[in-house]
Formats: C-alpha cells, sequence, structure tokens
C-alpha cells in the first residue's frame, strides 16, 4: 500500500522539495503503466501537461496548487467529457462545469482524468459501466477483484496511487462500499453539505458528493474544499463549514459510542464482526463511552432503498431523450421510435431494469403501495437515527458485509448484489455523514473498512473518530 | 405475479424503452422478484407517519428577484444530436 500523502506533498510543494511538474509526471507515469487497471474513462496526457503550464504561469497562493485529483465521470467539466459510464451519453461535452468541480478547480488542483463507475452509478462493482470493469490494484494476477462501486474507478486512483485523492458520489454507498474494497478512506458528507449542481443525476433526494483519499487527515482537507452553499441547488445547505483539518482532534475520551445490535447480520464473516470488535476495543481504550443502540427500522433500509431510487431515477433518467444531447439511435422513423430505440440502444442492463421498477412503483394504482410507503419507512429509519443520536456522540459498524469479490461474481441475482449496501444505505436514506477507513484484513489479506456515522453536519466529529482509529490503528 | 407480459408492455412503453421478447422475459423475472422482495415492508406499521421526501434539514433560503442570463442557445445546442436554425431537430411529428 502507498505512503502517499496529499498534506506532506503540500508541504514538499512549499518548500520546493519537488516541482509542480515533477510530482505530476511522476503521476502520468504511474497512470500509464497502470492502463491495464481501467481505472479512467477519459484520461489525455495532453490535457494535464497543458494544467501544469497554466498553473506555472499562476503566481497565486492556492490551497491545492499542482495537486493531482481523479474525477469521477458523474461530474460535468468543460475540459474532459462527461459520460456517467453510459453509452447514452458517449460523446457529451458538457459547457458547465460541476460546483465541486469548479472548487477543486479553483484550489488550483490538476485534473488527471475522469475515473470509471456503474453506469449513472447504479451498482456495486464496476461492471455495469459500458467502458468495461475497472480492475481492484489489489488484485493478484489472473485473479481480478471487483473494487467495488459505483464509485470504484476514484477507489482504484487512490488505492493504485495514481492520485492524491478523487472525488466521488454516494447515494446508497457509492464512496463507503469501493473505499472498504480497495483500502482507502472514502467520505459521503451529510446530504447538502456540497451541492450536487453539475453532478449527473440518479437519485436527487440520495446523492452527495464526497471524497477518496490515502488516509483521514487528506480526506478533511478535500472535503473541506468542495464543501458549501450553492443557489444553483435548492438542498444545498446554508451552514458554516469548519476548517476540518485545523480541527481534527483524536482525543476521543468522555465521547460515548453507539454500537447498533441490527447490524450484527446472519451470515457475515467472522473476520468483519472481529475487525468491528477490535474497532470498539480501541475506541473504550481511549475512553470511549460505548453504548448499545437500537436501530429497529435497519432491516426494511434496503427494500426502501430500492424502491425510492429506482423511481426517482426513473424520472431523472427520462431526460435522455436523444434530442438534446448524447446518442440518438439511427432507427428514427417517428419520433417516438426515436425515443424508445434511443434509450433501448443507449441505456445498458441494470439502468434499464431500474428504470422500468421505477416507473412501475410510480405508475398509477402502485404509487401509495410503493413509494409512499417507502417514504414513511423512510421516514421511521431518520427516527430511529434521531433517537439514536440523542445517546451517542458517534456510531460505529462495518463498511460492507465482505470483502472485494471477484470480478462478475454476484451479476446474476439483483438482491444478492444489492445487500452490497446493507451497512450503508441506512444513513443515505437519513441524510447522515459516513466514512469508511481500512481496519484489518481477511484471510486473504484483503482490505476490510470501519463505517462511522456522525449527526447531520457533524462531519468533524467523524473525521475525529476516524483520526483516531486510524493512528491507533497504523 | 405482480409483473406479466401486459404489464411490462405497459411500463416499458411508459418508460419509452424498447424491449425485444427475451428482455421482457428477463425482466418480468427480475422485477417479480425485486416486487416480492420490497414487500416485506408491509410488515412495518405506518399508519400516522408523514412521508419522507427531503432529508435536507436546512431551509431553503430566499433570493433576490433579479435575472441573469447563464446560457446562451448556442452552448445549449452544443451537443444536440440534430439541430436546425438554432432549434433542436426530430422527425417529423405531424403529417
Amino acid at each position: 500500500m502507498s505512503k502517499s500523502s496529499l498534506q506532506q506533498t503540500l508541504k514538499d510543494l512549499d518548500t520546493k522539495k519537488i516541482s509542480i511538474r515533477e510530482l505530476n509526471q511522476d503521476y502520468l507515469k504511474k497512470i500509464k503503466e497502470k492502463e491495464n487497471l481501467n481505472v479512467f474513462i477519459h484520461f489525455s496526457e495532453e490535457n494535464v501537461l497543458k494544467q501544469i503550464d497554466n498553473l506555472e504561469k499562476d503566481n497565486s497562493a492556492k490551497k491545492l496548487k499542482g495537486i493531482p485529483i481523479a474525477i469521477k465521470d458523474l461530474f460535468c467539466t468543460k475540459s474532459m467529457p462527461t459520460t456517467a459510464a453510459s453509452k447514452i451519453l458517449e460523446n457529451f461535452n458538457p459547457t458547465y462545469e460541476s460546483f465541486v468541480t469548479q472548487k477543486l478547480l479553483d484550489e488550483g488542483s490538476i485534473f488527471v482524468g475522469k475515473t470509471n463507475l456503474d453506469e449513472f452509478a447504479m451498482g456495486s462493482a464496476t461492471n455495469t459501466s459500458f467502458f468495461g470493469n475497472t480492475i481492484n490494484p489489489l488484485s493478484k494476477e489472473n485473479e481480478p477483484l471487483a473494487p467495488g462501486g459505483s464509485s470504484g474507478g476514484s477507489a482504484a486512483a487512490v488505492a493504485a496511487d495514481l492520485c492524491l485523492g478523487a472525488t466521488g458520489t454516494d447515494t446508497g454507498g457509492s464512496i463507503r462500499q469501493p473505499a472498504s474494497f480497495c483500502g482507502v478512506v472514502g467520505i459521503k458528507p451529510t446530504y447538502g453539505l456540497c451541492s450536487r449542481w453539475g453532478i449527473t443525476a440518479f437519485a436527487s433526494s440520495l446523492d452527495q458528493a464526497g471524497i477518496f483519499s490515502h488516509n483521514v487527515e487528506d480526506a478533511s482537507i478535500l472535503l473541506h474544499s468542495i464543501a458549501g452553499f450553492d443557489q444553483r441547488d435548492s438542498t444545498s445547505a446554508k451552514v458554516d463549514i469548519p476548517n476540518y483539518f485545523e480541527n481534527l482532534n483524536d482525543d476521543l475520551n468522555g465521547k460515548t459510542v453507539g454500537i447498533p445490535k441490527e447490524y450484527s447480520i446472519d451470515g457475515t464473516p467472522m473476520e468483519i464482526s472481529q475487525i468491528w470488535e477490535d474497532a470498539i476495543k480501541v475506541l473504550e481504550k481511549k475512553g470511549v463511552k460505548i453504548k448499545n443502540i437500537s436501530l429497529p427500522h435497519t432491516k426494511y433500509a434496503l427494500p426502501t432503498y430500492y424502491i425510492i431510487a429506482p423511481a426517482e431515477a426513473s424520472s431523472n433518467l427520462a431526460r435522455y431523450d436523444g434530442v438534446k444531447y448524447g446518442f440518438r439511435s439511427d432507427e428514427i422513423d417517428s419520433l417516438d421510435e426515436m425515443y424508445e430505440n434511443t434509450r433501448a440502444q443507449g441505456f445498458g442492463r441494470e439502468v434499464k431494469r431500474r428504470i422500468l421498477i421505477g416507473t412501475y412503483v410510480l405508475s398509477a394504482g402502485y404509487y401509495d403501495a410503493y413509494y409512499l410507503k417507502a417514504q414513511k419507512v423512510r421516514k421511521l429509519i431518520a427516527d430511529d437515527f434521531n433517537k439514536a443520536f440523542k445517546e451517542c456522540d458517534f456510531i460505529v459498524t462495518p463498511t460492507a458485509p465482505s470483502a472485494a469479490f471477484p470480478l462478475n461474481e454476484k451479476q446474476n441475482d439483483p438482491i444478492k448484489m444489492y445487500l452490497n449496501d446493507v451497512f450503508t444505505v441506512p444513513a443515505s436514506l437519513a441524510g447522515l455523514p459516513g466514512i469508511s477507513i481500512p481496519f484489518g484484513k481477511d484471510k486473504n489479506n484483503l482490505p476490510l473498512g470501519i463505517q462511522i456515522l456522525g449527526k447531520h453536519f457533524d462531519e468533524q466529529q467523524v473525521f475525529n473518530a476516524a483520526v483516531s482509529l486510524e493512528r491507533s490503528y497504523e | 405475479m405482480k409483473i406479466d407480459k401486459n404489464t411490462i408492455n405497459k411500463i416499458a412503453r411508459l418508460s419509452r424503452i424498447k424491449l425485444d421478447d427475451k428482455e421482457s422475459e428477463d425482466y418480468i423475472k427480475d422485477l417479480n422478484s425485486i416486487l416480492d422482495w420490497v414487500e416485506q415492508l408491509n410488515e412495518v406499521n405506518t399508519e400516522n407517519v408523514e412521508p419522507l421526501s427531503n432529508i435536507s434539514s436546512s431551509i431553503l433560503p430566499q433570493r433576490e428577484d433579479i435575472s441573469n442570463d447563464t446560457n446562451s442557445s448556442e452552448e445549449i445546442l452544443e451537443n444536440a444530436p440534430d439541430k436546425l436554425e438554432g432549434f433542436f431537430a426530430v422527425p417529423k411529428v405531424v403529417e
């Protein structure tokens, strides 16, 4: 595993131990060496060199000046195409920049490329991408493993040390699960902390941007850079963004951690229960009070999610009609034929499945039974967390029910695939911040992740607990 | 079975996605198994529970009512598969 650190690199750049050009040329070299992992949908050396040229001419001080960052190909970028890993957006060149990527550009970071993902972020293995699988960099030769998903390309980019940080999006676990699979840090902040403007929409009441990094400190620096209010996203929150990095405090003495009993589920491998116990023991040693809590509606989170997310997706993806942008079928005898053929040929199997199920649960006669019911259960799930957080400062659980699995293993049974998100979906439904940090290994030496959840907009507490666990583990 | 051939055709039509027979068969199977699985929500008593549609705890801020021009039609049309004299172009709709 690499020992790269954004924080250290910023110091090295500052003291001229390394130049922006040298730093990024190292990364270009590594990216080219690791082409076989299929981490990037779009990579252009020329584009990176141009960014280096521009920064060298720029004398102003910038917080992330020269730092190589990888961008999930769900964020609209003016300088690179944006595909959402779908054929239907294969040739889409945004004429605008997403809020999050604009913030990173303003800070002087360098975009090394656009990373692979599940098509429209729908998946847990980065295997529904139109541009092929991404391979987990921790795979042994001839035994390719999935990097998790949907932000598998970004997680892999950090794990293979092809950048010093990457953006991701998390709707039901799409940052935390791949972070766990690839042995890196991944944070999904509170819903509303980062503007969704310019992010290709999947399920708007759940989608949230976040960060992958080599360590917790780096994540705290990068999240601060991409957070903030934006009037172009009506759910964007007008809250003060603390300087997470400067405020980092690994002293947890006197804090209370909640351990939800419902997260002990049948069939979870022993090793995962073990690292969970280990993490609790570490916290106890640090003077943290252990509180057993109950989140009684946990088992209903997945079915709730798999009604709400497809319903919102079916509505959001109605825009891909072959008229305004993207792919248009050649078989266009009539307007309806054009729509139906464009969408039949432009979307992959999983995306179609979700549009169909979403359309069904929203259709006349079924709306109350499915969609409205799911929204009510969502309220109960959110209330569970509100009650629990009256008794504890943060919650600790495993991130995923398994380590990285072989590529393509879970492709055929949709429900089995959906179970990957069992520990991450409840917090998504409640809009809570969550981080996954590497914590322990399984018997095959693959990394496992611990998830820390916090109260709304209490990212600082999440980072503090994460950095404390990370430092005790190293 | 909640989803049969007629239902899948109806949903596909509403979604404007053309399905061939093989795909229809597959999706009938998938959708039925997913719907059977989500039906466990019926165990939950949701009487008097308000549906949650927006988790955001922030209040919508107001802004000054000032118009601004952010996109030119040229930019909007830039990615169009087919365009004509400043408009999106589609197959003929009326005879």
